[in-house]
This record gives structure tokens, sequence and C-alpha cells, in this order.
């Protein structure tokens, strides 16, 4: 079917998959990208929240033509028991700016957008292709894919893995291990269609105003585990994700866990009335710093969630995507532009390039929270948003109790759940780990 | 809660989104067993889809057709050789409108 030789191949059209193609191919060099949906974005999900600083690098007029949903300008975060939450909200008319930082989108549409942008600077991608394996010179370097079109192998200097979380041909090939079930969270969502003015009304919110929610408690049933909802121009993404892990040694069903969060007094009258029109599921790297792979090989690099590039305490996954795959394609326009072949030790620029980068020095930074919260789950998701719940509860409730002995309850029922030490002994991990 | 309620409400949910099946081809595969392990009969619950399915002989069947693809399964099962994951030919598979 394709007879010649690229500079790159690209698996894969979500975030880093664009972002690294749209990179190499403005530059000049020769790029086929594979996109085994039907549409660029057709097996893509997330929540979704863009950051527009790391897109503006790669397209710095975007806000021009790209499907973006609303601009973010309140924050709320919550902790839930079952019938209250307690919550932290930050709202700002400073992020009603000319140019601002953070907007929701729907991947689908966003991602063929981006898609059309690739194409623009000369790239070729091809949809409905599925990269069946990869093919090594027998040196074993990577030197082309096969997929399951008809035709033989097709050649490249260099394969770029934009495979995501749930990539097949980079385990299969041995280059990265498959993740482990306690670093991956399984998240399922529904899209909540609304009119605009709903929204609004509900939210407190103007034009293209949009309001996030972020929510963590007993609604994952100790496990560890968030809920979200967001807010588009025409509709609301909620969802809730925990670790695979702990829904395999809980056996909880996420659908179940979906509706009860979506009858949660707190969630309920926000999504009233609305028609929901898809479910989606996805996984979503968790691991952290140690949990990222190999990120180079001979011919090879891994890009986004499929070199497990995800900040989970930041909710922070497509800008490290889009950054990585940029990264990536700016190393091999390096590489060539020297005349080098795409081996192992030249395409180390990459790695060297990203740990100057926010993206492995934020995951650096959390280095130690996914292990502390995988382990204590139970304490960060049931206990304490009990307690919490409770004390707010106690402050709030006037009924002639003196406050002196509303304290002394509150401070009772913290020991009497965790005990002295193992307060103190909780905030000093926390600590440590968030440093 | 009983089981016939919870697939329902797993159904209506599914019934909302866009797939193209690919006949006879199924992309996920259970590797024939007496007794399945606890995670694959984990699966029964918390695939999301709910495409495993206990038998009356106590055994885990799968039925991708609404697949969501989110590698859960793969995740929990493919290292030990109970289940065998592919991805759908290109094309097909479930097809998010909004994702």
């Amino acid at each position: 079917m394709i007879e010649e030789e690229f500079d790159a191949i690209v698996v894969g059209a979500g975030m880093s998959g664009n972002a690294a193609a749209y990179t190499m191919a403005s530059q000049g060099l020769t790029v086929l990208q594979l996109e085994r949906g039907e549409y660029p974005g057709s097996k893509n999900v997330q929540g979704a929240i863009m950051y527009a600083d790391m897109l503006e690098q790669i397209i710095p007029d975007f806000r021009d033509d790209a499907p973006l949903e609303r601009h973010l300008v309140e924050q709320r975060f919550w902790v839930m028991d079952d019938t209250s939450h307690t919550g932290m909200q930050y709202r700002s008319d400073d992020f009603n700016e000319a140019k601002p930082n953070r907007y929701t989108i729907i991947r689908a549409q966003f991602d063929k957008w981006f898609s059309r942008k690739v194409r623009q600077t000369g790239a070729t991608v091809l949809c409905e292709t599925t990269v069946t394996e990869l093919v090594r010179s027998a040196s074993g370097k990577v030197i082309g894919v096969r997929t399951d079109r008809a035709g033989g192998p097709i050649y490249a200097d260099v394969v770029v893995l934009a495979e995501g979380v749930n990539g097949l041909l980079g385990t299969r090939a041995g280059l990265r291990k498959m993740p482990k079930p306690e670093s991956v969270a399984l998240a399922v969502k529904e899209m909540h269609f609304l009119p605009d003015e709903v929204i609004e009304q509900r939210f407190g919110l103007q034009g293209d105003e949009g309001c996030v929610i972020e929510a963590a408690g007993t609604i994952s049933r100790s496990m560890a585990g968030l809920a979200f909802l967001y807010t588009n121009k025409e509709s609301i993404s909620l969802g809730i994700g925990c670790l695979v892990s702990d829904f395999a040694q809980t056996m909880e069903s996420p659908y179940v866990l979906l509706d009860a969060f979506k009858n949660h007094p707190s969630i309920r009258p926000l999504i009233a009335g609305s028609e929901v029109k898809e479910y989606s599921a996805h996984l979503i790297p968790e691991g952290g710093y140690k949990a990222i792979p190999q990120l180079f090989g001979d011919g090879w690099v891994a890009v986004g969630d499929a070199a497990q590039l995800n900040n989970a305490i930041h909710r922070e996954g497509s800008n490290l995507a889009m950054t990585s795959g940029r990264i990536a394609g700016e190393a091999i326009i390096e590489i060539k532009g020297r005349n080098q072949p795409m081996i192992r030790r030249n395409l180390a620029l990459y790695k060297t390039m990203l740990d100057k980068s926010f993206v492995v020095k934020d995951l650096m930074k959390y280095k130690d929270m996914p292990a502390l919260i995988h382990t204590n789950s139970r304490n960060f998701f049931m206990t304490y948003p009990q307690l919490m719940s409770q004390a707010a509860q106690n402050f709030m409730r006037v009924d002639g109790t003196p406050k002196i002995e509303k304290e002394k309850a509150t401070t009772a029922a913290f020991i009497k759940a965790r005990s002295r030490w193992g307060l103190i002994s909780d905030v000093v991990r926390l600590a440590l780990a968030w440093r | 809660m009983t089981i016939a309620v919870t697939k329902l409400r797993v159904e209506e949910k599914l019934y909302q989104n866009r797939y193209l099946v690919d006949p006879g081809r199924p992309h996920i595969k259970v590797r024939p067993h007496e007794r399945p392990s606890a995670n694959l009969l984990a699966l029964t619950h918390i695939c999301p889809a709910k495409c495993y399915e206990l038998n009356d002989k106590g055994q885990v069947e799968t039925t991708s057709d609404g697949c969501m693809e989110c590698g859960t399964c793969r995740v929990l099962c493919e290292a030990s050789g109970e289940i065998v994951w592919n991805y759908p030919r290109g094309g097909f598979g479930v097809l998010f409108k909004f994702g």
C-alpha cells in the first residue's frame, strides 16, 4: 500500500501523537500517523480539561478555531460523605482574560480539529488502521510497523509510540511492562446534556465561563479514587475513577459508583433533567514518577499515556501528553538535523529534554504520593472524609451544646478513629510526600 | 441489589454508545478454565461494560460487543494468560461521539 519510507511513524492520534506529528511535519519531516479509530478521537476519552500554555507552544493561535467549551473561572474541591460535602472553592475574575489558562473540551471534537492541523502541516494521517506489530531489524532496532491493512510493512527511521495507556505494541515488543493494577485507575464517565442557560444558572456562570468540581470521599467506598464534574457549553461531563487494584479487591462495580455519585444530594440537583448521550470508560496512569517506563530505544520513543506521563495529584494529563509529544518531535528533528541515526544513544536526547521540563519535574515532586495514597486508601477516602463532615456539621449545628464540649467531641472523634500517633504519622507522611 | 437490575443499568448506559461490531471476530477471548482466578472472577463485577459473566458451571465467559476498550481486564488477566486481548480491527469497536 505505502511503498515509501518515512522519517517518522506516529502510532496514535491523541494528544501526544498529534503534538509529535504536528511538531515534526511542520519542520519538514515526512510523517505517517496511524490511528485505529474511524476518526481521530473516536477511541479517546478524557474528562476533559485542556491547558492553554502547552497547546500555545505547539499552535500559538489555537483559540482562532479550536473547539473549546468553557474557560474555567472556578474550581471546587469537595470532600464528601454520604449526605454532605465539605468544600474549598476558588473563583477569580482574573481567569476572564484575553487568553484564558484552562478550558473544558470534548475530546472527539478537539481531536478532529487537532488532526486537521496535523494534516495541514503535510503529515499523512491514516485512520481505521490498527498497528499490529513493530518491525525490527536483525540487530533489534525498530524500523517500521505492520498494520491490519493489506500490504507489507511500512518503514521509518523512528516510530513514536503514542498508543495510549492501554498500548499493546510497546508491551508486546518488550519495550515496557504492562502497567500494574495499582498504577492505573479505571474511570467511567457520562455526558449529560442541558441547555447552556441552565448550566450557567446552576453554576453562576456568564457566557463561556466554566466551573469544575473534583470530589473525593465515601463516594469511592474506601477505594483510592476521585469523582469529577466539568461544565461544557451545553453538557456536563461527570465521572468517577478508582485504582484498578482497589476495584479488583473490593469487586465494586464502576457503574454502581457512578450512579451513586449522580444521586448524591450535592450532585443530583446540578444534573437534574439532563439527557445522557454517552457512557465511556478509560484507564488513567496513576503511578507517577516511579512508574515511568523506558522512554526511548533503538528506533523508538514513547510519549503521553503510553509512557505513563500523568500527574494524578494535579489531575493533569493532556498537557504532559502534548508536551512529551512536542519534545519527542523536537529531539527527533535535532537528531535528523545532525544527520545522525535514530539509535538509542541519540534518542536519549528526548529524555534529557523531558527531564528539564515541568513534565518530569512535577512527577518527581510527587514521587512518593501514589504509594502513600494506595496503601492508606481507607484512611484518606473513608475515615477522614467522615470525620471532616462530622466536624463541620458539629461546628455548624446550633443545639445548645457548649462550644468547648463540641470541640472536645470533634477532637475525641479524630483520636478514636486514627489514634494520636496515627494522626501525627498521617500528617508527617503526607507532608513528606507532598514536599 | 439483584444482578438483573445491575445488568439492566449497564445495558441502558451502553445503549447510548456507538459501536461498529466486527461479526465473528471478538477482540477478547477467555481461555477455557475449570475455576476462575480471583482476578478473572472480579471482572464479572468490575468490567465497566459488564462484558464478563459467570455461566452455570461457575466459569467466566465474555461477550465483547459492548466493550469500551479501557483495558482493565488486560491489566488484571493478560499476563496470567487467562484472557487474550487484541484491539479490534481498524475502524471497528467502540466509536466515541464525545469521548
